[in-house]
């Protein structure tokens, strides 16, 4: 202990800007505090009673020039209702926390990227949390290699989707506590990736999980955003206890939580002790970062607003299970079994949500399952040990995603403003109410194709150099490496692998064809939305359009974060894989047996042509194959019928979830717990038994109290004599 | 002498026990009491003789203990009478469970 706080004190990081580290969550906190307390002390407020003088006012206010533009279609019979009160304030506070913490994290990366010998994480200790014993945690947090990129793109897409939630929520009664909530999940999603030990990662993981319960069930007045909450809340619970349990396997065996202990002594680990921690580690992700079996709460998250599902369920929250794992490098790397586990749960996680996406007509649903899809494709990365390529999907994927959700959020927006404006009761969130939407929307238009081609995996966009990178390493690995020689369930690695590159590069296609076939739907072919609604379809305001641009060009270029060594033509080779090599370089060549995972460039060439063909077949094919001139409005439309409908149905796996779980547990939470238990057991026998039980022994007592003096005087005289005969002839 | 004081006090005593249990008019209950505790005052005061001065004391303290109780009773049970007429213990058995 006395050798790492001198190791501290001398580190090359503590005189430099680095050590304002806390300030990063501590502004969204401050964030929180401001507009949680805006929204406390303003309660409901509905605005002034006239709505045609409201807006009146908004219109000549200088301040809300963008209102004009933003509601050119709707005009003043249609005008929006009156704002929060504290709109303007919160507008400004709660992006720009965002901001200031995106431009200190910019600041302390410079300090590190200049700064040499960073083969030891900068670690800051503020105080004693639980000192008990032996177990010594403090509240500390830990800078790194790997923490800092996920501060980049926490904070840095963070604040562009606060921006965009300006846009997006302005109208809505909730404001300033939807902020609050966004606030909130940035500090918590901070304290996740800055804490130096599992316990307090595990705060972050909670509180994570806190805020996007809150924010699915935003609208909690509708009962089924409501349960939708409930159920991410619920279903996170089962991964949670596996990290806890994993938390309590680490501290029985070595002692120690925090990620330098650990680092130090995992080799002292039993094979079998190492492989359970990861095992419930990984259990802890499933939850976390929706994988089999616990995926199905992220579909059911859409629920929330959108900039939520593009700030929580795609760019970060979900990605907190990737971390761990490239955290835990040291543990996963030591065993090979649950490093397979990891990477066959991700795959088939990414082949079965990618089936799934190809038949969903909510456009929201389409995105959802193609994150759980591309959070496998993360875990076959980092499942493979290919640490730095599954951070390398993170990042991208935080870019299209993100983008893709927001222009679906943009999307929604103008299709909620027409129903809005013609009072349609129609669903904005269904591409058979749309297509066509090129026309009326041309920047979301071009932009999410951008996104659609990077994720689709077409070169050089940002998606592709990621997948590649993940695929490459599977392919690299079933060759050679630890895995290849262990066997999972009996089945040798080797192969195994190569499965997984095969469903890698399957599913490779089925994201090309829904991503595809959501483009078509969306904005191709004729406009489904209605004769009256088409007038009211529109860009949104700058404030949306603008995060789209920026993740857009973030979405094309964010492949020169690793370009490939055989790409070394197009700048710097693998500077994400050096950056980030003092965390997970020693893991990586231990899984991948002693030297670099390498392919011949032949074989290497053949791959990324392979996985470029699928991704273009896949294109084609959706091009070729759909008809969005045949689409009918929602209303209209026929029900699936065949293998189609399996999947629409999402392969029945909430209904089995239902049958298997809920059913029973409900069953018996009624007919056991609560009428034999709880009302018979507890109530009938326990509580009112005993009181029952003391009323009679009372009532026979009474007969005592006569109310005369002479019995009781018989009383204590028969009492002395017996007292007196009991001393007499002991 | 020590022996006849004894038993002439256990005798006293088991008077106002027999009193106590078998009467039923308060005021004569009262006075067994009284009886039952001079009774001891007695064995006091005879075993002083053989163990000090401590006994003639606790005589003294005895007696102030039973002026106080006969003021408080005798208060009480003309409450009673006032109430009732007779000071029968019969009658008055309000405090029972």
């Amino acid at each position: 202990m006395l050798l790492q706080e001198v190791a501290t004190a001398a580190h090359p990081l503590s005189d430099t800007i680095a050590q304002w580290m806390w300030l990063l969550p501590v502004l969204p906190l401050a964030g929180f505090v401001i507009n949680g307390a805006l929204a406390l002390f303003s309660g409901y407020h509905r605005g002034p009673a006239d709505p045609a003088a409201a807006s009146h006012d908004h219109g000549t206010t200088p301040g809300h020039a963008h209102d004009d533009a933003a509601h050119a279609a709707a005009h003043a019979e249609h005008a929006s209702p009156p704002r929060h009160r504290f709109a303007g304030l919160v507008s400004v506070i709660g992006p720009a926390v965002l901001f200031a913490a995106f431009g200190l994290a910019v600041a302390i990366f410079g300090a590190m990227s200049s700064t040499a010998h960073l083969e030891q994480p900068f670690v800051q200790r503020y105080f004693s949390w639980m000192p008990a014993g032996e177990l010594q945690i403090d509240a500390a947090f830990q800078l790194d290699q790997l923490s800092m990129i996920m501060v980049l793109v926490i904070t840095g897409v963070g604040a562009l989707i606060h921006l965009f939630s300006v846009g997006y929520m302005r109208d809505d009664p909730g404001y300033p506590r939807f902020f609050a909530y966004l606030n909130l999940f940035v500090f918590f999603m901070l304290v996740l990736v800055l804490g130096a030990s599992y316990p307090v990662m595990f705060i972050g993981w909670e509180g994570v999980g806190l805020c996007s319960y809150l924010l699915i069930g935003f609208w909690f007045s509708d009962k089924a955003n409501a349960d939708a909450g409930k159920k991410a809340f619920i279903v996170n619970r089962i991964g949670d206890f596996g990290f806890l349990i994993a938390m309590f396997l680490l501290y029985a065996n070595i002692v120690s939580l925090d990620f330098v202990g650990i680092s130090q002594r995992a080799s002292d680990l039993a094979p079998s002790i190492v492989t359970a921690i990861c095992l419930f580690f990984f259990l802890g992700c499933a939850g976390k970062s929706a994988q089999i079996p616990l995926y199905v709460w992220l579909p059911d998250a859409m629920a929330g607003p959108t900039p939520v599902s593009a700030l929580i369920h795609a760019a970060t929250m979900v990605t907190a299970g990737v971390y761990l794992i490239a955290r835990s490098a040291v543990l996963f790397a030591l065993s090979p079994v649950a490093s397979l586990t990891v990477v066959v749960v991700g795959a088939l996680t990414a082949l079965l949500a990618a089936t799934i996406g190809l038949k969903q007509w909510d456009i929201k649903k389409v995105l959802a399952y193609s994150t759980v899809s591309q959070l496998g494709y993360m875990f076959v990365g980092v499942g493979v040990g290919a640490y730095a390529a599954g951070i390398f999907h993170l990042v991208t994927h935080a870019f299209f995603k993100a983008l893709l959700f927001l222009g679906s959020g943009s999307v929604i927006f103008a299709m909620h403003r027409a129903y809005h404006a013609t009072h349609s009761h129609a669903d904005a969130q269904d591409m058979r109410n749309m297509g066509g939407l090129r026309r009326f929307l041309p920047w979301t238009f071009a932009l999410m194709w951008i996104a659609t081609l990077a994720i689709a995996g077409i070169p050089p966009l940002s998606g592709f150099f990621s997948k590649d990178e993940i695929l490459a390493g599977v392919f690299a690995r079933a060759g050679h490496s630890e895995l290849a020689e262990a066997s999972w369930l009996g089945i040798p690695g080797g192969p195994l692998l190569y499965a997984v590159y095969g469903i890698g590069l399957f599913t490779a296609l089925l994201t090309a064809i829904y991503m595809t076939r959501m483009m078509i739907y969306t904005f191709h072919g004729p406009n489904r939305t209605g004769d009256a609604e088409q007038k009211h379809l529109g860009e949104a305001p700058w404030v949306m359009t603008l995060p789209l641009v920026v993740l857009g060009v973030l979405s094309a270029i964010g492949g020169w974060l690793n370009i490939p060594e055989l790409f070394a033509f197009l700048g710097p080779p693998q500077w994400l894989h050096h950056w980030l090599d003092p965390v997970v370089g020693a893991p990586t060549l231990r899984v991948a047996g002693g030297e670099p995972a390498h392919l011949e460039p032949r074989t290497e060439y053949a791959l990324i042509g392979a996985a470029v063909a699928i991704a273009v077949a896949g294109i084609l094919f959706a091009v070729a194959r759909l008809r969005p001139s045949r689409l009918v409005p929602k209303e209209q439309a026929v029900p699936e019928h065949g293998f189609g409908r399996v999947l629409a149905n999402k392969w029945y796996v909430d209904e089995l979830y239902d049958r298997v779980i809920v059913r029973p547990v409900v069953g018996v939470s009624r007919r056991l717990l609560w009428t034999v238990t709880d009302t018979w057991l507890i109530d009938g026998l326990i509580v009112n038994g005993s009181a029952k039980l003391m009323t009679f022994f009372g009532r026979i007592g009474s007969f005592l109290q006569t109310g005369s003096v002479s019995t009781y005087a018989w009383a204590i005289v028969l009492g002395v004599l017996v007292v007196l005969g009991a001393f007499t002839f002991r | 002498m020590i022996q006849e004081a004894l038993f002439f006090s256990a005798v006293l005593f088991i008077i106002g026990v027999a009193g106590v249990l078998t009467r039923r008019n308060a005021i004569i209950i009262f006075m067994c009491v009284e009886l039952m505790l001079n009774a001891v005052n007695l064995s006091f005061v005879a075993l002083s003789q053989l163990y000090g001065i401590a006994g003639q004391v606790f005589v003294i303290f005895v007696m102030t203990v039973a002026a106080a109780e006969a003021a408080v009773g005798l208060a009480i049970i003309i409450s009673i009478f006032r109430h009732h007429e007779n000071v029968d213990l019969r009658n008055i058995n309000l405090l029972k469970g």
